[in-house]
């Protein structure tokens, strides 16, 4: 089709004379705008590759006038921010966790940092501000399996329970009654019965009570106020870690538990376990 | 409807001295199958959004969690959706626009339609079943990527191959814009999935570079996939769809060159912004973002020559709705265009980057540009391949439109708040050094406005729906007795 210049009777704008199944085209300028901020934007470019990292030689780059790298900028913010919390963190590694809690600035900056400490590291498991889950402790109550002074918290966050990758670590293992053929299930649960009535849930059972006597008692107490020594729970408060059902109670005698806490010594160093161990005595039930 | 009126009823080469037909049975497939797989993303898209309001939806089954049905999502959307709409309305414009038939004929149409269905079907089965190489945008294994090859390669040949034999002196600028995306995609996806089989009849394989020039390279191509596939592509779609839908010549030629050859040149460099702050070296990243930043006009030229291309005819946005689509879009473009850069600075992107900003940044591109454009491109190309005088219902169309473009405000709005919010908490100290959230409050904060975006979806995916019926209506030759939102004026309607 040959070239055919018209004049656009909308505009009065000419066409360049091409067409293509119809659509054909105005012979508009670049607008003048367009043409400055495109301008703009490449000197703006230009500035900033002298300003910053940007040519590539063949074995070093130019660095930039300012002498701006990321990496040198992020060693610097990291230092500065632990700079300024060096002064605290080192004494809180210094003292021991009763000093620090004496000491009402350094006890602030425990409980400011172990919020947030305790928010990344802890409360996957024991939920946010401790309230616990089910095979997960609430940690603001004031039924603890291992002890609630700030001592005993500092050692279950440093060596954990039951955790494999430390000596230290706090053990106990309550027997598998029928797994282990200690216990037949009907004798199970008159135990579970006896358990529940322990706190009123449930009947007084003769045959459990014996039972209890015999096979339980040594760890939970005659009572069975439980014993923090060997981290057996207390089955008269009604708190439950597993729940309070009698079939659940039946599967905790019947089967055993065994939850899991890591240790955390090495993976956080002393002055977190301390913070750490101060935000969490601080939450409601710490003694 | 003037703009369909104008277009050429026959398929039947209008002159010229010879009479084969254009290839169009192969152009209708791929329109079924641009609405197929458009509610397919769509609806996708809905349900991973309430994944991440209610996690419970994840179902408890590995094939339904959210990591596996999120590039079942984004595939669907780009290469399903977006690849069906691409390659059809390519091949329909390349023969129009070049008074010739199809190099290859229906063989070679009805190859690519069904070797690219293929390839759609292969990539989201494997993503379902845990398949995939783990690069975003290029999950599928080694044996699909060589299907897609073959399949690519022919493409390229039928489509250069229609232009070499072209009956105009000139070559149109949307089939420039197409030959970039076709030629660019090419190159990026053979580069980008070089890798090693482990076994011959194993579907696992090792992408041939590790760490950080792998990381460059997967964004070198993830950004120009944006770049060739859902910018350029869709803006040779612009190209001629708004000029036909208008009946007005497009503004202005010498702004098209410049900013076809200034977008191809640029887009190529800036894919390093998706590195900053990792351990891509300083001088790369800084590179990328000024390639970003030069861009913001080169991108912005299309968005001038689209819109400058209604001056005299603004008044039929009132009365077509299905050109106020491809307008919108336009603007959506120009507004992702302009958030682009912005995005890329290095200090922007020390705020913006791995938060929802960037999701609600893909999709005022992704809805608001690319399916917008298509949803124009479709309410033209209906009624001109299934030889109807018009579309079923032009209210419906409007309905659309409106559901449609409050879903992606809401959606957009909901993920700037979001994302913003969340860049805003991961950095927030408080005067003893400590961080203010942990990371699990930022999500809990999340929560409402997650909501919002699902609501937003939904709204998208019930507009699609509503066209899915009005097309379909019109492709059977029905015609809704209804009364216009919004009536021509007397005089323009004489006038044409």
């Amino acid at each position: 089709m040959p070239t055919k210049i018209e004049k656009d009777s909308v505009t009065g704008t000419e066409t360049t004379g091409h067409e293509w199944d119809g659509i054909k085209e105005l012979n508009n300028p670049l607008p003048k705008w367009w043409l400055y901020v495109f301008y703009a934007c490449v000197l703006f470019s230009a500035v900033w590759m002298v300003l910053y990292p940007s040519v590539p030689y063949l074995r070093s780059h130019f660095g930039g006038v300012l002498g701006y790298t990321q990496r040198d900028a992020v060693a610097k913010r990291l230092e500065e921010a632990s700079g300024a919390q060096a002064q605290y963190r080192d004494q809180i590694a210094k003292l021991d966790i009763q000093a620090v809690k004496a000491d009402a600035d350094l006890n602030r900056f425990a409980l400011a940092g172990g919020r947030v400490l305790f928010a990344e590291n802890c409360a996957p498991c024991h939920q946010s501000g401790g309230t616990g889950a089910k095979g997960y402790p609430s940690l603001a109550d004031d039924d603890w399996l291992w002890g609630g002074k700030l001592e005993d918290i500092q050692m279950t966050l440093q060596h954990g329970v039951r955790s494999t990758n430390d000596d230290d670590t706090r053990v106990s293992q309550m027997p598998r009654f029928l797994a282990d053929g200690l216990l037949t299930m009907p004798q199970i649960q008159a135990v579970a019965q006896h358990v529940l009535s322990l706190s009123g849930l449930d009947k007084p059972n003769a045959d459990g009570a014996k039972l209890f006597a015999e096979q339980c008692a040594s760890c939970h107490g005659e009572q069975g106020k439980g014993m923090r020594e060997v981290g057996a729970p207390n089955l008269t408060d009604k708190i439950w870690l597993y729940g309070g059902d009698k079939a659940v109670v039946v599967q905790s005698i019947a089967y055993s538990r065994g939850g899991v806490m890591p240790a955390w010594a090495g993976r956080l160093d002393d002055a977190t376990i301390k913070m750490l161990a101060l935000y969490v005595h601080a939450l409601g039930g710490g003694e | 409807m003037t703009a369909i009126a104008a277009a050429q009823p026959g398929a039947t080469l209008a002159t010229g001295a010879r009479s084969e037909a254009y290839v169009e049975d192969a152009v209708r497939a791929f329109v079924i199958a641009t609405i197929f797989w458009g509610v397919a993303a769509f609806a996708a898209g809905v349900f991973i959004a309430l994944q991440l309001a209610y996690p419970v939806l994840n179902l408890g089954l590995e094939w339904t969690t959210f990591g596996r049905l999120r590039p079942l999502h984004t595939s669907a959307a780009i290469f399903a959706f977006g690849g069906n709409a691409l390659l059809g309305t390519s091949l329909y414009i390349v023969q129009r626009t070049c008074r010739a038939r199809l190099f290859g004929g229906p063989a070679v149409a009805w190859f690519l339609f069904f070797g690219y269905q293929l390839f759609i079907v292969l990539a989201a089965l494997g993503y379902i079943f845990g398949i995939t190489q783990s690069k975003e945008y290029a999950e599928p294994e080694w044996f699909v990527d060589l299907w897609l090859t073959l399949v690519w390669v022919v493409y390229l040949v039928a489509f250069v191959g229609t232009l070499m034999k072209r009956e105009e002196p000139h070559i149109y600028v949307a089939n420039w814009f197409f030959v970039a995306f076709i030629v660019t995609i090419a190159m990026l996806h053979i580069v980008n999935n070089l890798a090693i089989p482990v076994s011959f009849f194993g579907a696992k394989s090792y992408a041939l570079f590790s760490g950080v020039q792998d990381a460059l390279t997967q964004w070198w191509y993830g950004h120009n996939a944006v770049g060739f596939f859902l910018t350029a592509g869709f803006l040779a779609m612009m190209y001629y769809f708004i000029p036909k839908q208008a009946n007005r010549p497009v503004y202005s030629y010498r702004l098209s060159i410049v900013h076809f050859w200034s977008l191809i040149f640029l887009y190529i460099w800036a894919g390093p912004h998706h590195l900053h702050y990792t351990a891509l070296p300083d001088w790369a990243a800084t590179l990328g973002m000024v390639f970003s930043v030069m861009l913001w006009m080169p991108s912005w030229g299309g968005m001038i020559n689209g819109l400058m291309t209604l001056s005299g005819a603004w008044d039929k946005l009132r009365t077509d709705p299905a050109l106020r689509f491809s307008v919108t879009a336009v603007a959506f473009y120009g507004m992702s265009t302009f958030e682009g850069p912005v995005m890329s600075i290095r200090q922007v992107n020390g705020l913006s980057h791995y938060t929802d900003w960037t999701i609600g940044h893909v999709h005022s591109g992704a809805l608001g540009w690319n399916a917008f454009i298509t949803f124009g491109a479709l309410y033209y190309l209906v009624p001109v391949l299934w030889k109807r005088a018009g579309l079923y219902s032009i209210r419906l169309v409007s309905y659309h439109f409106w559901i449609a473009t409050i879903g992606i405000l809401l959606y957009i709005s909901a993920m700037w708040v979001s994302g913003i919010m969340q860049g805003l908490m991961w950095r927030a100290y408080d005067n003893l050094g400590f961080l203010q959230y942990s990371f699990v409050e930022t999500v809990q904060a999340m929560h409402p406005f997650y909501v919002i975006r699902a609501t937003g979806g939904l709204l998208f995916l019930t507009g699609a729906l509503i066209m899915v019926y009005n097309l379909w209506r019109t492709a059977r030759g029905d015609v809704r007795d209804e009364t216009p939102i919004v009536r021509a004026p007397a005089q323009s309607a004489a006038a044409e």
